[in-house]
Parts: structure tokens; sequence; C-alpha cells
């Protein structure tokens, strides 16, 4: 199964954020950089496929030059080769756009003799939170789609099961490729570059194309941020005693299973 | 909000290794309501200590450093915190070899057990290294890991039990009340603390809370790359956190370094990331700490395939993942040296910057030692913050110096070695005169000085064989056998040498000469015109310095002193002016000096003045303003390289018309212009004149070192009940100078040392003085007068013995050498006659 999978350059946000100058963008200056814990999840997602199928997984991304790191870091982990759409100032490119120019590029590569029988995304970027681009893609490829699947295995032919695992149940669906699949966390626990991975993603091909100038545009005038929040510090107590307390917590926030 | 106190004796900023060493220090010294504050929680507030890798090799090429690392490896194993697990540094090049080699020296000079080991023997300790990459290693038992989180706990919680000190983190400093130049209060996020004293302890943050008193503390954040891999089945066998010795990689600045069943992989290999400290993100808005920056995979790529090289069995692993991966910041400073002591532009405000985790500890015991009684007892004054000159505290200089340097971490530096960066800072008026003459110029304090003149190649043709030149490249580096010709025209004609760097100020007024006499140890009271070369003593009788003073006036005296050290000998006679009788105002940049010696100096110096110069009209050791044409010049009968002449001091901006004036004079008497490799090393070793920071430290006593005077003054001075105690005690260490009897190397090459190598017995045992020092060479160079190499060395009094045959170790062989004085004696002109005549 020949896999493409669509990934963002975003911030590495753990703190608190601040805007740039423009207030569209969130300031980037002194963060690294990483793609969503959706997006890493489909990468994963499409390597185990790809590895139990025989096939192949490209990564994806528009953005400017310097998210080739993206791909690579894909690569790293076991992707197969990348496409870089390079587009400058990428934050004008709005969700109908990106939608677009990444269904040219699988056109593109169509009209070249390669096939992708799947094409993942994460279900939303993790900086702007759309929730637009699989879907238009879809519309756009005229192909079926599925959003939030955190797992799917193939089923026999060009047809895979996809489970969305939510708190209070599980989805599952069966799918027909060529689709689209919008990917959530939770499903697969995304591996780390090994240290001959990275090696091989340094010297790894990416296609290069040039993104054309946005068309929709991006509608958003403005990012605000949310109010401080004051944080809160909870002494769960000290010493053996406080124990209870913190397998509590551990447990809450799903650390260990009771 | 936790409330702050109001006052404090000392304000300690920042909570890492060694904010935590110092207030340990400070409790045991006997300090009480001290503050430590630290923006950060605890225990790790964020700072490098937090990322830290945590090793210690204890071989360091600097005496200093290693001092201060063998002092805190006793503190860590106090602790409980140290666990040895012993290091290699692996070679991959023959010229590392040599390079480890040349390390073996400092381990035996500083008596560090260490061994030279084969690929083979490296394996049977780290079987998962592949021998066939590597040509040899430098093993040391000794290297271990430390918990420094861990200790600098400890050593908070020690302080916090003695009642001495309030903690409180989660608190900025905000900013910093200056009031008639010194430390009045401390302004945090939990409020005001009065207090004359802050010590300044936050490493990469540690220029920016300096600023907000309006001082420099010249250090820039670098990243330090490193990533931990894992799981590692060969590792994960074993239990602990670390049961295989740490590898450095020499040749490509890595190292490995086992941390349970991960493998950490730190890189000192990429281009120089610098960083500002006003910019590093805020613990709000970093993803893990402050100082774990994102990492960028492109500057570390080349480092993994090196380590893969390395060791492929544990590294090809497609299960062994980097989990782990940061641009993590440390400090730089532009000459690589800690950067510690109180602030020579604000009184109060302490350094402890730019220290590692190596060391931290020790610094913590010495810079509380130094607030507390003056005087550290390891001598740490190569890291005086009072060290740089105004040029060394800018930002242009710390980012090119450091940037410079950063390669050097795990470089092969040769002693001689000059910076390629911001050079061509402070030139002397006859610079232009000496880039015709084809100067090699070194740099020092920024000051572009020749080492020494193309134009004097002819010379090598005149004195032939006797210029003791050297083929073995190393020994030839950043050196000339022109020096020594410069030497011997010099002690056969004259020689004219540039010193416009020394560092020159008056103490002046009323009470001038009781501040002088109370500062050193000679005789002040003497004669207007007499020139007095004196010891600087600190309280325990050890070396602050030595320098010279002319008295001008009955209250005014004129210090001369070096560029190297002289902001420091600026800041230590600022700080013990009596009340207000005695001011002191640095000319450095008004005068320059000149200097004429040699056998023809009175020739050629009598033709440009009418004064008389003779020896009975102007005697050694005096100076007087004398004319030459139109210019008045301050002439000093002295000598460093120990023969007749003066010193002459001139304004800076006609020192070129001096210069010129001389030179037409005294072509007919065969004068040459001279380098300061003659001024600083051959003119002076064979004469056996001491220098600071070589021969001379806090260390040694001014007994030990062969320069007491017959009587010490009655006048009280600094040091004075010490120095009587040192000359009723037998000495613990004698300096001597030696020469070497055969230079011929195992290959047949004539090998000639460069300093810092071992001094042993005949048959290679290690000589140990009283001090527990091992004997080591402190200055070692051509002696061009003798035909000889000279060494000095401290040995043990009972080896201090004229003719007494030892070795040198050096490149590990050892090569003779014989005892030819063992006290101030010169070898070339004993009796000073030279000088003299």
């Amino acid at each position: 199964m020949d896999i493409l999978v669509c990934i963002k350059r975003i911030p590495d946000i753990a703190g608190q954020i601040t805007l740039d100058g423009s207030g569209t963008d969130i300031d980037d200056a002194g963060l690294g950089h990483t793609t969503s814990a959706h997006e890493e999840c489909a990468v994963e997602l499409a390597i185990q496929t790809a590895a139990a199928t025989g096939g192949k997984v490209t990564v994806l991304t528009l953005g400017p030059a310097e998210a080739v790191e993206q791909l690579r870091a894909a690569v790293g982990v076991g992707a197969n080769d990348g496409i870089l759409i390079e587009a400058e100032d990428s934050g004008a490119f709005g969700t109908e756009d990106i939608a677009q120019v990444i269904g040219d590029v699988i056109r593109d590569r169509t009209e070249g003799g390669q096939n992708f029988d799947l094409v993942l995304l994460g279900n939303d970027a993790a900086d702007t939170g759309d929730f637009q681009v699989p879907i238009r893609l879809a519309y756009d490829l005229g192909y079926p789609v599925l959003t939030s699947i955190s797992t799917f295995s193939p089923a026999g032919g060009p047809v895979i099961e996809a489970r969305g695992i939510g708190p209070s149940g599980t989805e599952i669906f069966s799918l027909e490729l060529p689709a689209v699949v919008a990917v959530q966390e939770g499903g697969v626990d995304p591996r780390y570059p090994s240290i001959t991975g990275r090696m091989k993603a340094k010297k790894a091909r990416i296609a290069e194309y040039v993104a054309p100038e946005p068309g929709a545009g991006n509608p958003r005038i403005g990012l605000e941020l949310p109010p401080d929040t004051a944080n809160e510090v909870t002494i769960l107590g000290e010493g053996p005693d406080a124990a209870g307390a913190l397998v509590d917590v551990l447990e809450e926030i799903g650390v260990i299973r009771s | 909000m936790a409330s702050i106190p109001t006052q404090a004796s000392v304000v300690v900023v920042g909570a890492g290794i060694v904010g935590n060493s110092l207030v340990h220090h400070l409790a045991e010294l006997g300090w009480r309501d001290i503050v430590q504050v630290d923006k950060g929680p605890l225990p790790n507030p964020g700072g490098s200590t937090g990322h830290a890798s945590n090793f210690i090799f204890p071989v360091d090429h600097s005496r200093e450093i290693t001092d201060l690392t063998l002092d805190s490896v006793r503190q860590y194993k106090e602790l409980g915190v140290f666990t040895q697990s012993g290091g290699f540094e692996v070679a991959r090049t023959q010229e590392r070899m040599q390079e480890l080699r040349r390390r073996m020296a400092s381990a035996k000079a500083w008596g560090i057990e260490s061994h030279l080991v084969t690929p083979e023997e490296v394996v049977e300790k780290v079987p998962f290294l592949d021998p066939s990459v590597i040509v040899g290693a430098f093993w040391t038992p000794t290297v271990g890991v430390v918990d420094s989180v861990g200790a600098g706990t400890m050593m908070r919680e020690s302080a916090q039990n003695k009642g001495a000190l309030t903690v409180s983190p989660n608190t900025e400093v905000t900013g910093i009340d200056v009031e008639n130049g010194a430390i009045a209060r401390v302004h945090t996020t939990k409020g005001p603390i009065e207090t004359e004293k802050i010590l300044i302890a936050c490493g990469v943050w540690s220029p920016r809370i300096a600023a907000m008193a309006g001082a420099a503390i010249p250090l820039t954040p670098a990243v330090h790359q490193m990533i931990s891999v894992g799981p590692v089945p060969q590792l994960a066998e074993q239990t602990g956190e670390i049961s295989f010795p740490i590898v450095r990689d020499m040749d490509t600045f890595c190292y490995e370094r086992q941390h349970g069943s991960d493998m950490e992989i730190g890189s000192y290999a990429h281009r120089a990331i610098l960083h500002e400290p006003d910019e590093i993100p805020s613990i709000e808005a970093a993803k893990l700490s402050p100082t774990e920056m994102p990492f960028t995979d492109d500057d570390f790529d080349p480092q993994l395939e090196q380590a893969l090289e390395l060791m492929p069995d544990v590294l090809s692993n497609p299960d062994v993942e980097i989990r782990y991966a940061i641009n993590g910041l440390l400090s730089l400073t532009p000459d690589g040296a800690p950067i510690l002591g109180e602030s020579p532009e604000v009184k109060g405000l302490w350094s402890a910057a730019a220290v590692w985790v190596k060391e931290g500890p020790g610094v913590g015991r010495a810079v509380a030692e130094w607030m507390t009684n003056g005087c550290p007892e390891v001598d740490v004054q190569g890291a005086d913050i009072a060290r740089f000159h105004p040029h060394q505290r800018t930002r242009e200089h710390v980012r090119a110096r450091t940037s410079e340097a950063f390669i050097k971490t795990y470089g092969i530096v040769h002693p001689g070695e000059q910076w390629n960066s911001d050079r061509n800072v402070r030139l002397s008026p006859m610079h232009e005169r000496e880039k015709e003459l084809g100067a090699v110029f070194f740099e020092v304090a920024g000051w572009e000085r020749p080492q020494w003149y193309a134009s004097n190649a002819p010379l090598l043709e005149e004195f032939g064989e006797r210029v003791m030149d050297r083929t073995a490249e190393w020994d030839s580096r950043w050196w000339s056998p022109i020096i020594n010709a410069e030497h011997l025209a010099l002690r056969e004609r004259a020689g004219l040498v540039d010193l416009s760097s020394f560092v020159i100020f008056d103490v002046f007024g009323p009470a001038a000469l009781d501040a002088v006499q109370s500062i050193v140890l000679a005789q002040m009271d003497v004669g207007i015109g007499r020139v007095v070369y004196t010891p600087v003593l600190d309280e325990t009788g050890g070396f602050r310095s030595d320098l010279t003073i002319m008295r001008l006036a009955h209250d005014r005296f004129r210090v001369v002193t070096g560029a190297a050290h002289g902001m420091v000998d600026v800041k230590w006679f600022a700080d013990r002016l009596p009340g207000t009788g005695a001011q002191i105002t640095d000319l450095t940049s008004s005068w320059t000096t000149i200097g004429l010696w040699g056998p023809r100096a009175r020739d050629i110096l009598s033709q440009v003045t009418n004064a008389d110069v003779s020896h009975e009209r102007f005697k050694f050791g005096t100076a007087r303003t004398i004319e030459v044409g139109s210019l008045q010049v301050l002439a000093s009968r002295i000598s460093y390289v120990g023969d007749l002449g003066w010193e002459l001091y001139i304004p800076m901006e006609t020192g070129l018309r001096l210069w010129d004036v001389l030179t037409e004079a005294g072509t007919e008497h065969g004068l040459v212009p001279v380098g300061l490799g003659v001024y600083g090393t051959t003119g002076r070793i064979e004469k056996g004149y001491r220098a600071f920071g070589a021969e001379l430290d806090s260390d040694r006593s001014v007994i030990e070192v062969g320069m007491a005077r017959p009587k010490v003054k009655s006048q009280g001075f600094v040091g004075r009940d010490a120095h009587l105690r040192h000359r009723e005690e037998d000495p613990k260490a004698i300096l001597c100078s030696l020469t070497v009897d055969d230079h011929t190397s195992a290959s047949g090459e004539k090998r000639y040392m460069l300093g810092g190598e071992p001094i042993r017995s005949q048959d290679g045992q290690p000589l140990i003085d009283g001090h527990g020092h091992h004997a080591f060479v402190t200055s070692a160079g051509s002696a061009p007068s003798l035909g000889k190499h000279v060494l000095m060395a401290f040995l043990p009094p009972a080896e201090a013995v004229l003719g007494n045959q030892l070795t040198v170790v050096y490149m590990e062989e050892a090569y003779p050498v014989t005892v030819a004085s063992i006290d101030a004696t010169p070898l070339f002109d004993p009796s000073n006659e030279n000088i003299r005549r």
C-alpha cells in the first residue's frame, strides 16, 4: 500500500505562547519546530501499514524551505521519501488553498505513475486547529474521507478497517481506497528516530515543488491569546503520606492504571 | 506569596551547582543572613547544571583548573555523589597521540594517575568500541560522574540547617541599586533586599544581572549539543547509572557516556552557536528548561556518523532510539577561564560565573574564602574578574573570541597559540614601523606586540649554530630562531623593544607614600627618582603580583606592571588606598615605553641626548626625565633582560618620534629591533628572572622563589606577618633553574621543552615538595648566551642542590637535566656586571 502523509511544520510549544508583531502568528523565535502529535501518529500508522503490506510511505508538506527538517524527521523514523511544496509565506494560504495545492501535487504524481492508495493527515494542526484540510482535500480529489481515526489495518483488497477510539466507545469503519483519513493521536505510539534512521534521513530524496500564489487566501485576521491563568500549585503532601494522593493523580492523568 | 527577608549579608543569585556550593561554604565560614534566590523552582531551577552531563576528567593543562577540579571531586566524594567510572580519551590520529603524550605530562605534573593504552586495552573495558578506528588512548582511572543537582541540594540544606540561609526559589532579580559605587539593595519579584553584597552565580544569565548594576560579566551563552540514545541492550544488562568508562573521542570533539541503559553523546564539533542572555526563553515559554534549547539536527548529523564509527555495535541497532536531544546552553568566556571575584566596576558585586560542574564546589569554596578573608587557598588569580581590559568586556570581543574558542574545547591547543579574531585592537605608536620590519605580532590584552622581526632574518647567518634552531614541528610552532638571534644581537650590541603594553598607573596625594608602603613588600620610603622592583603579597604571604614602582615626587609613585595581569593590580591598589589621602589614576593609554638594552645602549642614548647617562651619573635603579631633541623622556635604568639600558617612557603620541630617533642613532652601533620573544623568555630565563603567573603565584612564598631581602622593612604591609613567619620556616619548595643536558629523543631528533613538563628523579620517580605539589617546569626557553635550554621548576628542598642530576619528561621521553641555580643567581652573568657597567 502506497501512503502519502501530509504534515505541517509548527512551533514546538509546551509552555506559554506569545504572538509575533503581526498578531496573526505564534512567535517562534527561540522555539524549535515539530509536527503535531496527530501527524506523528499518522506517520507511525503509515510506516506500520507500509511494512505490513510491502508498500512505501511518502511525506508531504507545504511550508518554508526549513520545513524540509520535518520531512527528514519523518524519513528518520521510517518514511521513504518526501515532497516539499515550498511557500515562503505559508500563513497566507487558507485551508482551501492548501487542499487545492496538495490535490494538484497528488494529481501530478498520479500522472507520473505514482498512485497513493491512502492519503493521511492529522485531524487538525496543533497551531491553527482548523479541522478543514482533510475534508477539503478529499472533496478536491473526489475520495471518501474519515476523520478522528485512531488506528486502521488492511482488510483485504482495496479496503481498510478504520477505528476511531473515543472516550465513550469506538467507531469502526470499512473504507474503500483510495481515500483520505484524518488521524487523531492516541491509537499508536510514534517511534523515535534511530541513529541509522537519522543518517538515512539526511540523505533522503526530497522532491520539490513551488506553491502557486494562494487563491482563496487565509481569511484569518488575527489570533488572540487566552487570558493568563495563574498556575496553581497543589502540595499533595510530604514523604510517604503523600503516596496515596500521588497515585490518584497519576491514575487521573493516565500514567498508570488501577 | 512567600515573603523574603528585607535584609541580607549577601544575596546569592542562582541555585545551580555554583550558587549552592557558595551558600554552603559561606555558611561554613560563619556567614549568616544569607539569602539565595533563583527565578526557577528547586531542585532544578532550569540552568546549565540541570542538563549537565556531570562527568569529570581531572587532567587539564591548566594547573589552576586542575586544582579546582580536584577540590571539587573531594567535595563530591564527601557528599557521596561521586561514582568512579574511569575514562578514556581516544586518539584517531598520530597528531592526537602526541597531544595525549603531552597530556601525560600534565597528569604527571599535577600528580594524577593516567596511562597511555592501546586500542586493545580500551576494548577490554569498553567492549562495544571498534578498536580499528583508534590508534591509542589516554586512560584516567579516577574519572567519574557526579549528581550535581543532588550535591547542590545537600549543600544548600547544610547552610539552611545552620540557620544561615533563606532560600527563595521562583524569585527573579528585577533590579539592583548602586549607591556611591557600591551595592545598596537588590530588587526581586518578592520585594527588595537591603544588602551590601550580591553574588552572581547564575551562569548564562549572569551578564544580565550584572548589567542591572552597570557592571560586566563578559560571558556568552553558547550551545553544546547533546543527545541521549537508548535503550542499549549492552548497557541495560549492567546495574547502576554507570558501569563502563566514559569515552572522549578527541578527534571528533565528541564524548560517549553511559547513563543507565542510555548512551549520551555530546559534541563540541559543531559551529559556535551563541545566544544572548536577554533572549533565553523564560521558564514559562521553554519546552524543557530555558537552557535546553531546541535541537538543531543539521549541526549534529556529522557527529552521529562519527559516533557510529566508534561504537557500531551499540549505535547501529535500530531499536536504539534518539529520545532526547538538546542544544544545551553553557557559558563561554573570551579567554576560557571562569569569571570569579569582586567586580572592579561596582563595590560589593561578586561573580562566580562560567564555571563547569567539574569545578563547581571548588569554586564555591574559593570564592567563599575570598569573600571572607581575601585569600582563597586555591590560586584562582587567572580567573579574577578584574583581569578584563575595557575592550575585553564588550559583546563583540566576547562573541568573537568564544566563536573562535569553541572548537578548541577538545582541540589541540599549542601553548603559544594566538587568536585570529578581534585583533589589531590596541596598536602602539610604533606599529606601522614594526609592520614594515616584518614583525610577527602576538597579542596580549588587545595589544599587538612584535614577537620577532622578519627583518632580523640575516642575523641567523651571523650567529649560525648559536641560534639553537628546532626541527620538531611542535617545538618550533609559534616560535622562530630569529628570537634567539635577536637575543644574541642585543647581548653583543643593542636591542630596541616596544613595551607599549605595560599597565601604568600613578598613586598620588599626600598619603601616597603610606599607600604604596602598606601594599608592597619593598621599602618605598626612598629618594625621589629611585626605581624599586617589589613583590606584592596577599595576607598569606603568597604573590599577588610583582612590579616596578618609580618614586617621581614626594607624593607621586608610578607603578609599572604587565599587561596580562595589570588590571588586577589596579584594583588591588585601588581597594587598599587609605581614606582620602591617596588616589590612583590609570595612565596606560597615556604613556608608551621603549626598552633600549645591550652593551651599546649607552652609546646610543648619549648620542641623542645631552643628559649625562654615564654609569656614575645615571645609576642603576634610578629614573629621571631627560631631553631627547624636543622630546621629554622619563628614562628608568632597569632591565628585565639583564643588560645595560633603560626603559624610556614617553607620551603615546611622541613614541614614534623617539623610536625613529633611536633607530637612526643606533644604526652605526648595530642596534636591532627586538621582539617580546627575547623580553618575555630568553632574556629573562638566562637571568633567572621570575614571571608572575608562571613562577610567582599565591601558592608560593617569597622565600621559595629566592627573592627574600636581607631585612624586612619595619612598616606594615599586606602579608608582612605571613612573610615573617615564612622566613623562620624551612621552605617547602625551592625554585631552581635547570639546564637540559641532552635533547636527543629516541628518534634522534632534538626536542625542546615548552613548559609544564614533569621533573623527575634520574630513575623516573616523582619529586613531591612540602606542599604536596609534583615538580614541573614553570617556564622553559632558550638561553642563547649559554647555548643551553633552561627550565625553571620548584623542587623539594632536598633536591635543590647544585649539580643534582634529574630528568624532565617530554612527550613521554625522559631527558637528563642538571640543577644549575638554586636561588635567584642568574645562570648568565651571575654577578650582574652587564647591568652595572
